[in-house]
């Protein structure tokens, strides 16, 4: 079993661990999102019809409407939220949406997560220190 | 983050329970932006209302108006008593249009409950713009103004056209921000990010509002959320197109900030806009890149059946309303068909004032304020197949709402509400 040990900057702190969802494509909040199952819905996304809920949600950031933290804020609430995001391009929209969804965060990675964890992986995220361990899968 | 001294104070509680929530979550969100320090502001622009049904049953299960805000604006499950705003704060788009509401299919006591809170955010001292566009109805900033504005078209609209400064901001921090004064000092608020990062060069002439929604399609798509810097533009646009170019490259892509050389207020050379900066690359925009532009923006439409078209995406203004009251005359909406305007209410008010409504119900046609199709989930019962002028819109109106969606000009839409066709193509 390989690990690899990914070191960033908190965006929200706590721990939490899961499978991996990864995307190369950045994420829309509303209109780009049902945050009620936490689905992707954007037409051309390639998440669609994928929800990130209960994974390690691993993507390059956000984009399009300022409605993207109110949209992972109702996901939250409705127990659908990301169990950890790791992004690598900080906006307003993702910092907010990651601090509202309590989801811990980390960017700024020592090397791109994107290049180093595939869907399925194990990842352990300790937002508070910006430690994120991966386990592959075999 | 450095806190000045009214900002501690806040966040020590000295000024009531709300205001240090909201500095909670201000200094939470600046944290994980990694900004120094926060910056004052005396115009925001959020979403304070309970109008889609999550939230009204939030509101309903939790105590009432207080619980929505203290949740969905300050991130707080604990309900505290809102204060009077702190600064000029105006409200965005809402979810439905009480004046349309039995058209709109929303039962009467949705509406009760909306002018209910529609009555509580007005006594918070909130300004009932219920726009996307309220620059359009007289929130216009000042060229290096510091803003805490939400809407994606809007917050590209002012940073870009107006010169004021702001982030998208989201309904969480446009709250914190109204009770407050303050949002974090980062991102567009600072020269150096607002300098142009990719170069645009046109080989083809943009000339009607849809061609400037394609071209803030395609060119969203390529940038992401960077800032492009646009050269070759020889006949300056007018507020709609600008309004329809930002919506658009907000939506394909997250674009915020960006500059038409010898013609927006920050580039009156290119290399103004781009400072000490070079362009990371070099993008060219002709017939080729057009085409996919329009495929990409008509990729959900299949069925040439037009149920409904939607006009008013960012909202329109008293200009657009009279193109097509033009297009209308001595027409009629297809009775297989809808044709549905949207525009602030104020403008609405000046359409009545010169006539408009009047032509456009006439012809079977409506027009609307406060919301859209996209945001408040509206359309005519059994819609299947709508069309838009606006690249924003049947971008988000086939993921939002399941439907197919066209998109083409203003004569494309409108002649097909009038026949129930589609029969737009790129000329």
């Amino acid at each position: 079993m390989t690990t690899i040990v990914l070191r960033g900057r908190k965006v929200v702190g706590g721990r939490a661990e899961g499978e991996a969802l990864v995307t190369r494509d950045r994420i829309s909040g509303w209109g780009g999102i049902d945050p009620r199952t936490g689905t992707v819905i954007e037409t051309r996304h390639e998440l669609k019809g994928i929800s990130f809920a209960g994974k390690v949600l691993v993507f390059p950031g956000a984009k399009g409407s300022s409605g993207w933290s109110s949209q992972f804020h109702i996901a939250r609430l409705a127990g659908k939220a990301p169990l950890a995001m790791l992004f690598n391009e900080m906006t307003t929209k993702i910092a907010l949406g990651a601090v509202v969804a309590h989801s811990p965060s980390v960017t700024d990675f020592d090397r791109d997560p994107l290049e180093v964890i595939e869907n399925g992986d194990w990842v352990k995220v300790d937002g508070d220190l910006g430690i994120v361990e991966i386990t592959k899968k075999t | 983050m450095k806190l000045a001294a009214d900002e501690q104070e806040m966040l020590d509680g000295k000024r009531g329970k709300a205001r240090q929530k909201a500095m909670d979550l201000l200094l939470r969100y600046g944290e994980a932006l990694g900004a120094e320090r926060f910056v004052d502001t005396s115009n925001v622009c959020g979403t304070v209302g309970a109008s889609t049904p999550f939230l009204r049953e939030y509101g309903q299960a939790h105590g009432g108006m207080d619980a929505v805000f203290s949740e969905f604006n300050l991130d707080s499950a604990e309900v505290v008593e809102i204060p009077q705003v702190a600064v000029r704060s105006a409200h965005l788009q809402q979810g439905i249009d009480p004046e349309h509401a039995e058209r709109q299919g929303i039962p009467l006591e949705v509406v009760r409950l909306h002018r209910k809170g529609e009555a509580y955010t007005a006594g918070l001292g909130v300004q009932m713009l219920n726009t996307c566009a309220p620059y359009t109805v007289g929130n216009v900033p000042a060229r290096g103004e510091h803003c805490a504005w939400m809407e994606s078209s809007a917050v590209i609209y002012i940073n870009s056209v107006l010169g004021a400064r702001t982030n998208a901001e989201g309904r969480e921090s446009a709250g914190c921000a109204m009770l407050t004064g303050k949002i974090p000092y980062w991102g567009y608020h600072l020269d150096d990010n607002r300098l142009g990062t990719h170069h645009v060069e046109l080989d083809i002439e943009v000339e009607t509002t849809a061609d400037w929604g394609l071209l803030g399609y395609y060119i969203g798509e390529v940038v992401q959320d960077r800032v492009p810097v646009i050269s070759g533009v020889h006949q300056a646009p007018d507020l709609a197109r600008l309004k329809h170019f930002g919506a658009a490259a907000a939506s394909s892509g997250g674009v915020e900030m960006y500059h038409l050389v010898g013609i927006t207020p920050e580039a009156p050379t290119r290399a103004a806009a781009f400072g000490r900066k070079q362009p990371v690359l070099e993008i060219r925009y002709g017939k080729a890149e057009r085409r996919l532009a329009y495929e990409r923006a008509n990729v959900t439409g299949k069925s040439r059946d037009v149920d409904f078209v939607m006009l008013g995406c960012p909202h329109y203004t008293l200009e657009q309303i009279g193109d097509v009251c033009r297009l209308l005359e001595g027409k009629r909406v297809h009775e297989n068909s809808e044709l549905w305007i949207f525009t602030p209410r104020q403008t609405r008010q000046l359409a009545d004032a010169k006539g408009y409504t009047r032509i456009i119900e006439a012809a079977g046609a409506h027009l609307m304020s406060d919301t859209c199709s996209a945001l408040g989930r509206v359309m005519p019962k059994g819609t299947r197949v709508a069309a838009a002028d606006s690249a924003k819109q049947s971008h988000y109106l086939p993921a939002i709402m399941g439907v197919e969606c066209w998109f083409g000009t203003t004569a494309d839409c409108v002649d097909a509400a009038v026949t129930g066709r589609w029969s737009g193509g790129l000329a």
